[in-house]
C-alpha cells in the first residue's frame, strides 16, 4: 500500500540543502523495499511498517531500538489502536538496518509546517535535528523522539490508513457501503447482516489499494490501547536469560577480542611489541590500529590477559596539558573575554543590572563530564567472508552503523549487513559517530579469518567514553523594587550552543543567553537529556538563589514569574500540592523544588533531603509531576520518570569524570559510583494528561533532579551547592 | 585443566585454565549467555550466579575453585512451566528496562529469599547491591515484597 507522499516531500524540502531529494526519494522507494525485506508468502505489507498475515498475525516493524524505554510496545499500541487490532495477535520486530526504515517520521516532527505547532522547532533537541539535516540516511533512537515522532506521525497514520484500506476492501467484498461496517479487534463486521471478515482474509487485497487521503486519527475518547498499562513484549525474555544482547552473540568457530586505546583522546599508537601478548596461551593475533591495540584470542579471558601483557606507547595528541581544573579555568577565562560565539535574548539586561536600587546576584556553576555507564559494555561481532561483512551489535542508529561499517571496511553498502541486537542501555552513548567499536570491529573483522567478537572491558568503557560535557555557567540577575526579576543573563562555556534545547519558562523583561564555545579533546556527546541537564541545574539553582535573596518562598517566587493559566504553572502547582509544600519538616531536613521543560515535556520535582553527620546527603522522598500531553503506556512512563530521577540524583550526588594529563582518571564503578537500591528514595510520579502535543518521556524526568536536590540541601544546611557532584562538599 | 562441576543440575567439565573466571567459562564454554559481563571486578553484580546455593559474582570466581560444586544460573532459576516466583513477580511488576542487569538482580533476590523469606526493607537494602543504571530499584523492591508476602 502506498501512503500519500506529498507531505514527506514538503518535510524533506524543509531540511537543508542536499537532503531534500534523498528524503523524498528514499521514502518513495522505501515502501517497496521494506516489503521485500520483511514480507513472505501469506503476508501483506502496509507502508513497510505493518505486516498482516493470512492467519491474522499483526507484525509491527519498529525503526527504533528499544533499550529499556519500552518504545517497541508503545509504538505497537499506537499503530494497533488506529488499526483496531486484536492485541493478542500483535507482535513487534526490530526493523532491518536499511534506508527503507529511515527517520522520515522523525524528520517530520522536526518540521514545523508539518507538526501543526509552529513553535515546536525551537523546542527541539538540536543535536538530533542537526544530524538529520546533514546526514539523511539515519535510523536514530534519541531525542525522546520515538513516540512523539515515529509514533505520532508514522505508526498512527499507517495504522489508520491500513484500517481504511481493510474497510474499503470489506465493503467491496460484501457489496455494502463502508458506512455500514465497523472495525474492532481485528475483524470487520457488517452490523445489519452479522457478516464478519477477519483482517487476515482481507489483508492481501487491502495491501494493493492506493489510499491518497491522509486518514483521520482517533481522538482521546476513542483510544483502546493508547493510555493503557499494557505489558511490554520484551520483559519475559529479560527475566529468564534468553534475551540476546550484542554481548551474547555466538557464531560458529568464533574468536574473542578486546582492546586498549590511547588513554589521552586524540592520541595515536606509536609502537607496540606484540610478543608479550602472543606469549599468552590462547592469544592468536595482535592487531595495531591507528589509536588502539586489539588482541584476538580463543576467549575473552586470554584476550584480556594478552592486552594486559602489552606495553603500547601512545602519543597524547597534544592534549597532555588538559586537566579538570584547567578546563574550568579556561572556560571562566573565555567568558571573561566577553566575546560570545552566540548571543540570544531580548531586552536591555545591562540596564536592569545597573538600575538604581536593583539587588543584583552573581553565581558561577560548574558541572563535570558525565559517563552514561550503561550496564552492557560495548560488544560487536563481525564476520568477513566472500567479500561480505556481517556485523551484530547494538547502537542507537543501525542504518548509520551499517554505513560506517561499509566506510571502514571499504566494502560497498550492499555487501554489508548489520544485525541490530538488544541493547543493555544507551543513554546517548551509542550514537554511531562516536561509537568507536564500529570502526574497530570493521577493521578487526577484515583481518581475522573467523567470526570475531570484540568486547570492551569496563575500564575501556569508562576511560574511552563520550561524556556529557564539562561546563561552566556564570549567571547574573537583578531584582526590582517589587521583588521580581527585572533582568537575567546566562553566560556559559561548553562546546555546543544549547539555545535550541533549553526552555526558559519564566517571564523576565530582559534576558540574555551567551554561548562561549569551549573545545577540549573530548567528543561532544549526547547524555540523557543532553543540554537540559546542566542548564536545568544552572537556571533552577539560580532562580532559587534569587527567591532566597528576595525573601520569598521558592515555589511562590517561581509561580509569580510564570504565565497564568499555563502548563508550567499547572505542573508547578501540582507538585507543590502533592508534596505538601509549606508544611513543617523536622529540623535539618529541607525541601527543594525545580521545574524544567525538555523534549516537549514539562516536569517538576520536589525533593526532601537531609545530611548525615558525616556530610552525606540523604534523599528521603521525591515527588515528580509530568505533563507530556498523553502517556501512551502510563506504567512504562512512570518507570521512565523514576529511572530518570534516580539517574539525575546519582550524577548529582557522586558522579564525575575528571582528567589528568588529558586522560580520564576513573576506570570502573568503584571510582564512578552509580546509585544503588539502598539509596533509592520513594518516588511519587503524577502525570497531567491533556490534548497538548505528545512530549518525550525517556529524558525529561532527569534535569530537575539535581537542582531540586541542591535547593533542598540549601534549606537543610544553609550551604549552596554550585558545583556538581555534591560529594565531599557538605562534610 | 579439566574441572568437573554441576551446572544447572547437569555434570559438566570445563577445559579452561584454572584462573579463568567462572563467568567466561559459563558464557563461552557452555553458551549460557544469560549471566552477564558488567565490570569484571565484582562491583556491579550483573554476573551473579548461585554456587552451592550462595550468590556469587562469577566474574571474580576462578573456575579452578568450583570443582565439585553446584552452579545455578538464570537459565535454571525456573523453567518455562515452573518459573521461579520472583520471575513471575518481575513480569507482573514489569521490573526490567534495558534488562541487562536483571539476571543478576534475580539471582541475588532469589538467594536473599532462600535465607530470609520475609525480608525487611533494610534487609533488601543490604542484600540487593547489584547496580541497575536504568534504576529499576523501586520495582525490584516491590516485586521482592510481593513474593515474600505471597509466601507468608
Amino acid at each position: 500500500m502506498k501512503l500519500q507522499r506529498r507531505y514527506f516531500l514538503i518535510g524533506g524540502a524543509a531540511l537543508v540543502g542536499a537532503g531534500v531529494f534523498s528524503v523524498w526519494w528514499s521514502d518513495k522507494a522505501a515502501t517497496a523495499r521494506a516489503e521485500r525485506l520483511t514480507t513472505g508468502p501469506g503476508q501483506s505489507s502496509f507502508a513497510g511498517w505493518l505486516k498482516i498475515a493470512n492467519d491474522d498475525t499483526v507484525t509491527i516493524y519498529s525503526p527504533h531500538i528499544d533499550f529499556g524505554q519500552g518504545s517497541h510496545t508503545a509504538l505497537a499500541q499506537m499503530l494497533a489502536d488506529e488499526l483496531d487490532a486484536d492485541w493478542g495477535t500483535v507482535r513487534v520486530e526490530q526493523a532491518p538496518a536499511d534506508y527503507a526504515f529511515g527517520n522520515t517520521s522523525i524528520a517530520k516532527l522536526f518540521v514545523p509546517t508539518m507538526s501543526g505547532h509552529p513553535d515546536v522547532m525551537k523546542r527541539l533537541p538540536d543535536p538530533v535535528f542537526s544530524l538529520l539535516a546533514r546526514n539523511v540516511p539515519l535510523q536514530i533512537t534519541g531525542g525522546s523522539s520515538a513516540i512523539r515522532g515515529t509514533g505520532q506521525y508514522g505508526m498512527r497514520v499507517v495504522g489508520a490508513a491500513a484500517r481504511r484500506a481493510l474497510l474499503a476492501t470489506a465493503a467491496d467484498r460484501l457489496g455494502v457501503p463502508e458506512t455500514e461496517l465497523t472495525a474492532a479487534k481485528g475483524r470487520i463486521t457488517h452490523t445489519r447482516t452479522g457478516k464478519v471478515l477477519r483482517y487476515g482474509e482481507l489483508a492481501e487485497a487491502a495491501a494493493r489499494r492506493d489510499l491518497r487521503d491522509a486518514p483521520a486519527l482517533k481522538t482521546r475518547d476513542q483510544y483502546t490501547f493508547i493510555g493503557k498499562p499494557i505489558d511490554r513484549f520484551d520483559i519475559p525474555g529479560k527475566v529468564n536469560g534468553s534475551a540476546q544482547y550484542g554481548m551474547d552473540v555466538i557464531r560458529p568457530d568464533m574468536r574473542v577480542a578486546t582492546v586498549i586505546a590511547a588513554p589521552v583522546r586524540g592520541g595515536k599508537l606509536l609502537s607496540v611489541d606484540h610478543g608479550p601478548a602472543m606469549a599468552v596461551k590462547g592469544v592468536e593475533k595482535v592487531i595495531a590500529l591507528d589509536d588502539a591495540v586489539v588482541v584476538v584470542a580463543s576467549g575473552y579471558w586470554p584476550a584480556l590477559k594478552g592486552v594486559r601483557a602489552l606495553a603500547p606507547k601512545f602519543s597524547d595528541g597534544g592534549h597532555g596539558h588538559l586537566d579538570t581544573a584547567g578546563i574550568y579555568a579556561a572556560q571562566a577565562q573565555l567568558i571573561a573575554q566577553a566575546k560570545p560565539d552566540n548571543h540570544y535574548g531580548a531586552g536591555d539586561v545591562a540596564a536592569a543590572l545597573h538600575a538604581p536600587g536593583a539587588r543584583v546576584l552573581h553565581a558561577e556553576y560548574r558541572v563535570p563530564f558525565l559517563h552514561q555507564a550503561a550496564m552492557e559494555p560495548f560488544a560487536m561481532t563481525g564476520h568477513h567472508a566472500d567479500g561480505k561483512l556481517e556485523v551484530w551489535g547494538a547502537t542507537q542508529d543501525p542504518l548509520q552503523t551499517r554505513n560506517l561499517l561499509a566506510q571502514f571496511s571499504g566494502l560497498s553498502i550492499d555487501n554489508v549487513t548489520f544485525h541490530p541486537m538488544i541493547m543493555g542501555g544507551g543513554f546517548g552513548r551509542r550514537f554511531p559517530p562516536y561509537t568507536q567499536i564500529i570502526e574497530q570491529i570493521a577493521r578487526v573483522a577484515m583481518q581475522v579469518d573467523h567470526p570475531v567478537k570484540l568486547i570492551w572491558s569496563r575500564e575501556e568503557d569508562v576511560k574511552q567514553g563520550a561524556y556529557r560535557p564539562q561546563s561552566l555557567g556564570q549567571l547574573q540577575a537583578a531584582l526590582g523594587h517589587d521583588g521580581t526579576i527585572t533582568g537575567w543573563q546566562t553566560d556559559y562555556a561548553q562546546f555546543a550552543d544549547a539555545e535550541s534545547e533549553v526552555v526558559f519558562p519564566y517571564r523576565v523583561p530582559a534576558t540574555a543567553r551567551r554561548h562561549f564555545k569551549y573545545i577540549s579533546n573530548q567528543v561532544d556527546a549526547y547524555w540523557r537529556s543532553v543540554n537540559s541537564t546542566q542548564h536545568g541545574f544552572y537556571n533552577e539553582s539560580f532562580i532559587d538563589e534569587l527567591a532566597h535573596l528576595a525573601g520569598a518562598d521558592p515555589y511562590r517566587f517561581r509561580r509569580a514569574h510564570l504565565p497564568a493559566g499555563g502548563r508550567h504553572l499547572a505542573v508547578l502547582d501540582a507538585v507543590a500540592q502533592r508534596s505538601g509544600w509549606g508544611t513543617p519538616l523536622p529540623s535539618g531536613t529541607g525541601r527543594g523544588i525545580a521545574l524544567v521543560e525538555s523534549f516537549g515535556t514539562i516536569c517538576a520535582h520536589v525533593i526532601e533531603a537531609s545530611v548525615t553527620p558525616d556530610g552525606t546527603p540523604k534523599v528521603h522522598h521525591v515527588w515528580a509531576v509530568v505533563d507530556c500531553g498523553t502517556t501512551v503506556n502510563p506504567r512504562n512512563a512512570q518507570a521512565q520518570v523514576q529511572g530518570a530521577v534516580l539517574m539525575g540524583l546519582s550524577t548529582a550526588l557522586g558522579e564525575a569524570i575528571t582528567l589528568t594529563g588529558g586522560a580520564v582518571d576513573q576506570s570502573s564503578f568503584p571510582d564512578y559510583p552509580v546509585l544503588k537500591l539502598a539509596d533509592a528514595p520513594p518516588i511519587d510520579v503524577h502525570f497531567i494528561e491533556s490534548d497538548a502535543p505528545i512530549g518525550g518521556i525517556g529524558e525529561p524526568g532527569l534535569p530537575p533532579a539535581a537542582p531540586a536536590l541542591a535547593n533542598a540541601l540549601f534549606v537543610a544546611t544553609g550551604k549552596r551547592i554550585r558545583h556538581l557532584p555534591i560529594a565531599g562538599q557538605l562534610a | 585443566m579439566a574441572i568437573e562441576a554441576q551446572v544447572n543440575g547437569k555434570p559438566v567439565t570445563f577445559h579452561v585454565d584454572d584462573d579463568t573466571p567462572l563467568l567466561w567459562a559459563l558464557r563461552e564454554e557452555l553458551g549460557l549467555t544469560g549471566t552477564k559481563f558488567g565490570c569484571g571486578i565484582a562491583a556491579c553484580g550483573a554476573c551473579s550466579v548461585h554456587v552451592d546455593g550462595a550468590v556469587m559474582r562469577s566474574c571474580s570466581v576462578p573456575v579452578g575453585t568450583i570443582a565439585g560444586k553446584s552452579i545455578t544460573t538464570i537459565e535454571a532459576l525456573g523453567s518455562a512451566d515452573a518459573p521461579h516466583p520472583l520471575q513471575v513477580a518481575w513480569i507482573a511488576h514489569q521490573v526490567p528496562q534495558c534488562g541487562y542487569c536483571q539476571s543478576g538482580q534475580l539471582m541475588a533476590a532469589a538467594a536473599l529469599l532462600a535465607t530470609t523469606p520475609h525480608p525487611s526493607d533494610d534487609q533488601i537494602d543490604a542484600a540487593m547491591t547489584n547496580i541497575c543504571r536504568c534504576a529499576t530499584y523501586p520495582r525490584i523492591r516491590e516485586a521482592i515484597h510481593a513474593v515474600a508476602g505471597a509466601g507468608a
